[in-house]
Formats: structure tokens, sequence, C-alpha cells
């Protein structure tokens, strides 16, 4: 890859690849962010390959959105490497940006414009002719189920409808990259599981995409492969059952209880034997507990104090984040 | 860094702007051309006729023959500031226009650009309609003695440039609606009332004029007084030159602070 032969690339330590470096679309390497003294992104490094739906999982303020601000260009890299198709982002900003389709964290629609013309309007920005993205924006409309509300107000769209039209639009330039903050935050269930069908579907299809979320869920739902943010440091990297396997364990253990009973409890369980115990706020979890855990469920015997449950991205993310009590 | 270079990053894509705000515009055609047409009226009866009964100026001429250049300053530079201060403004904060067209390989020097030469747009339609109010109006009202008047057209971009880009400079900075009221009492106000419109900076004393000199609308209906009356004077293109130098500094101060102001 062209960046990596730059002058002063060498003196950043490349980070070990699993695949071959050709066919990532976006790779950042050793990428820092400062706001005066405040590290928003703290030495971040990951790639993205084509065809794949990496997820940005992280609490708010873990520097995601700025991390895609600076993908995007509209935020100046503080330190480190950053590519995008084989561009320098820093060097190249609109070329860079010419090949990014961008869905917003708010929906940023143009309300001086009818919902068509949102797309018409918007594929000229990237230079392209009407005639040419005629077609392409009839399919946007029908796939995302706004081709009767065309000549509609955006105002006048739900917060579903909006959000489906972001990503119409953000599709208008044929984008190599689908980049998505918090695609679904604001949605109501419904709305939030049309815009998952939809993506499937565009990833179906072998648009590759990037997705920041704080939904656990949506994240294991969409991502082949993941990194965890907290305090703008990648936490961990994986598949999102990898992770939910290896971090969290098959099972998990929660327990609503009095402090004595929940110790005397936790007495029971086998010492230094893997088993993490995490306090959020009346929930006590016990990760990696096995055969003890069952029991335990077994003897407490009210699923609403002791419940056995299977592990989730939720547990990878506490575990990670969180401090242990036991272990 | 690209974002923070010392010349304007201006591409093709600063006319897309213009068509984006063109567009806009155009779907509200009605409400818009309904303001712009009944504006200059008001005034013409009011000051023009109504209290021009009452004024009696040295040159000999009538009052409304005087408030001629003086509306051809005044309704482009609000009609630059509407566009530029509240208008750049509701897009920039309220609708998170300009984020999305950034997202764009627009950039942000682009957006700035093609919201001025918007601007400027709407100050020459402005003032396109009332020099032609004026010139129909001429067998009665005289308001247009002379054919350099046509001149007025062209040179009214200056003015258009200027306005529209010391609003983007304002809309950069406010960081709420209410802000603008300092603007628009501050800044537009005393450049409505002293800038030359309403009355003769001559008769004024002696520190009055020196402050007008100051005033960019001073210059601009000076330009326009010799180009209706056919008076030309050199004094003229040194206010060209004035509002020229001027122009390009509050030009490439908005790109700036509004580059301060997205990229971060």
């Amino acid at each position: 890859m062209a960046g990596s032969l730059r002058p002063g690339a060498e003196r950043i330590q490349a980070p070990e690849r699993t695949h071959p470096v050709t066919s990532a679309l976006i790779e950042a390497r050793g990428l820092v962010k400062h706001y005066g003294d405040f590290v928003a992104v703290d030495d971040i490094s990951f790639h993205i390959q084509e065809g794949e739906c990496f997820g940005v999982l992280g609490p708010n303020g873990a520097g995601k959105t700025t991390t895609i601000r600076m993908i995007t260009a509209t935020s100046p890299v503080t330190a480190g490497h950053l590519e995008v198709a084989g561009l320098d982002v820093a060097e190249e900003p609109r070329k860079v940006k010419a090949v990014l389709g961008v869905v917003p964290q708010d929906d940023n629609l143009d309300p001086d414009l009818l919902v068509r013309q949102n797309l018409e309007v918007y594929a000229r920005y990237f230079g392209l002719r009407r005639d040419e993205v005629r077609q392409r924006i009839d399919e946007a409309l029908k796939l995302f189920q706004l081709d009767d509300r065309a000549d509609s107000n955006v105002d006048d769209l739900s917060g579903g409808m909006q959000r489906r039209l972001t990503i119409a639009r953000a599709l208008v330039n044929n984008p190599q990259v689908l980049i998505l903050d918090e695609p679904t935050t604001g949605l109501d269930p419904q709305a939030r599981h049309l815009v998952w069908q939809q993506l499937r579907l565009l990833k179906s299809r072998g648009v590759t995409m990037l997705l920041t979320t704080h939904y656990m869920e949506e994240a294991t739902h969409l991502c082949d492969r993941l990194v965890i943010m907290h305090r703008g440091k990648i936490l961990v990297e994986g598949r999102p059952h990898d992770l939910i396997a290896e971090v969290a364990g098959p099972q998990v253990l929660e327990l609503r209880l009095p402090p004595p009973e929940r110790d005397a409890l936790l007495a029971e369980f086998p010492q230094g034997d893997g088993v993490a115990v995490e306090q959020v706020e009346d929930l006590t979890y016990v990760f990696g507990g096995g055969n003890a855990s069952a029991m335990a469920a077994e003897r407490v015997g009210d699923p609403h104090r002791a419940h056995l449950r299977p592990g989730n991205m939720e547990d990878v993310f506490l575990l990670l984040t969180g401090r242990g009590l036991l272990n | 860094m690209t974002a923070f270079a010392l010349t304007p990053d201006i591409s093709f894509g600063a006319f897309r702007v213009w068509q984006r705000n063109r567009d806009a515009t155009l779907r509200n055609w009605k409400t818009e051309f309904l303001g712009i047409a009944v504006e200059p009226f008001a005034i013409i009866l009011a000051l023009g006729l109504a209290l021009g009964q009452f004024v009696e100026l040295d040159s000999g001429e009538k009052y409304v023959e005087f408030l001629a250049p003086g509306l051809l300053a005044l309704f482009p530079m609000f009609a630059a500031t509407f566009e530029c201060a509240w208008g750049s403004y509701v897009r920039l904060e309220m609708q998170g226009t300009y984020e999305s067209i950034i997202a764009t390989p627009i950039s942000v020097d682009d957006v700035i650009t093609g919201e001025i030469l918007w601007g400027t747009t709407r100050a020459l339609v402005n003032g396109t309609y009332i020099l032609i109010v004026a010139s129909i109006l001429n067998p009665w009202l005289h308001m247009v003695d002379s054919p350099w008047a046509i001149l007025a057209v062209p040179v009214g971009v200056l003015p258009g440039l200027l306005f529209s880009s010391i609003s983007i400079c304002f809309a950069s900075i406010a960081r709420a609606m209410s802000h603008f009221a300092y603007f628009f009492n501050l800044v537009i106000n005393p450049l409505f009332w002293f800038g030359g419109a309403f009355f003769p900076f001559d008769a004024m004393p002696r520190w009055v004029q020196i402050l007008g000199w100051f005033m960019p609308l001073k210059h601009v209906v000076d330009i326009y007084r010799g180009l209706v009356t056919g008076n030309l004077e050199y004094s003229m293109l040194g206010s060209l030159l004035w509002l020229a130098v001027v122009t390009a500094f509050f030009y490439v101060l908005a790109v700036k602070l509004m580059r301060r102001r997205l990229i971060h």
C-alpha cells in the first residue's frame, strides 16, 4: 500500500495483520485525537476489509464519533495514520469523501427540499448528473420504502422514515464504504428492526459498512467484526460471538440479593477458577461460574433473584470496563 | 494540513451550494417574491413622498430623488444580510445543512463561498428590481437621471459580497438565534440609518464625515449617487477600491471563522 512507503511511516509500528493489506478499505494506525488537553482518541489501530460490517461499540464519549469524524475528513488527525481506499485522509480529503457514504448521528436532511430533491441535490454535491443518478435514486426510494413519499416535505416524515432517507442519501454516490454513526439511536423498536433489515440487505449485496453503536444487541446482530472502545482506547477486537464466548463465557448468573445473602452464595464458588463478579447497582453478575452458577440458581430457586442466562455482548463490555469484585 | 490551509480551498462545489440555495428558494418563490416586490414601495411612499414634502435640500433636488441611490444600496444590503446571517445560521446550526454538505467532496470553503455567492445573488436580484421600479416611476418621481445607473447592477456585486461575508462572520461566532439582536442592532441598524442613505453627509459635522468614511454603506451610496445622477467622479473609484479591500478581508475572515466552527 502506498501509505506505508511514505517517509515517516516507518516510525509507526504496524499492527499485526491477519488479512492482506491491499483489501483494507479503511486502515487506522496509531490514530490519536486531542482536543486541547482532552484525549478523545488514544492511539487506536484497526482495519476494515472490503465487504465486511465492522462495528465500533462503546458508551457515549468513548471516542466513536470523533473516530468517524476523522475518517470523514471533518476532524483533523492529531497523530497517526489514516487511510481510506488507499488515500491519506489528511492529504486527499475530497477524494476520500467521494468514496464514502455518511449517515450522521443526527439526521441532517435538508428541510428546505422535498424528499426526492434531497437525494438529487446530494448527488450534485458529488458532481453527479441528474440523469446519471435518476435510476439509482428511484431504486433507493423503493428499497427504503419511501417511493410514495418522494414529493413529501422532509419534516412530514416519521423519525424512522427520516433515518431511512438519510441512509438512502448516503448511498447516492455508490460509496465504497457506508459509515453509520449510531444509525438506530432514538428510533422505536419497530423502526429499528426495519433499519436493521435494510442494513442486512445492503450487507448481503456486498456493501462495506462501518457502524458505531452503543446498543450491544445491534452490534451482535449486524457486525462481522467489532472493536469495543472505552475512553478513547480500543479494549478488544473480534467477532461478536467469539468475544462473547471468550470474555463472558456461555452462561452468566444474575443475582438480585441483599449483600449478606449474596456474599454467602458467592462464598460457595470455587476460588481462583476464572470466576468474575461484577456489581452494577443492585445487580450482581457472575461470569465463568460453570456448574457452580447453575447450582446457585437452583438453590435460590427464584428466577427474579437468581437468573441463569446465556452470555451477551453487554457482559463483554461490562467485564472489560467494570471493576471486578472477585478475581 | 489541508483543513487549515492559508488560502481558500475552492472548487466547483461552491456552485453546487449556490444551486442548493437557489432550489430551496425557488420552492417558496411566491413568498420570497412577495417580500421583495412590496418592500421598496413602502419606503418610497413613507419617506420619499410623505416625509419628503417637509424636506428641503441645498442641492435643490426633491427628497425622493435624493433617496434613490440609498434605496439601491439599502435593500440589497438587507437581502444579503438576512440570507447570510439568519439564513446561514439556520443552515449551520438548526438544520445541520453545512455538516451534511461537508461530508461530501465539498469543502468548508466551498460551502462558505457558495453561501456568499447566493447572498450576493439575492442582493443583485433585489437591487435590479429596485432599479426597474425606480425607472418605471421615473416619469413622475425622477429618481433615475442617467443611463449610467445601469452600472449599479454589476457594481452591486461588491456590496453583495461584502455584506454577505460580514454576515457569515457573525453567523460563525453566534451561539444562539438571540445573538443576532446584537448584529442587527449594533451593526446593521447604524449602517441603515447612518450610512448616508437618508441625509447628505456633506451637511454633517466633520467628525461625522470621518466616521462615515468607515461605513461601507456610505461608499456604496456615493457610487450609486454618482451613477444615478450621472455626476461621475474619481472619488467613486476610491470607494470601489475601499469596498474591494474590505470585501476581501471579510471574505477571508468568514472562511477562517467557519473552518474553525466546522472542522475541529
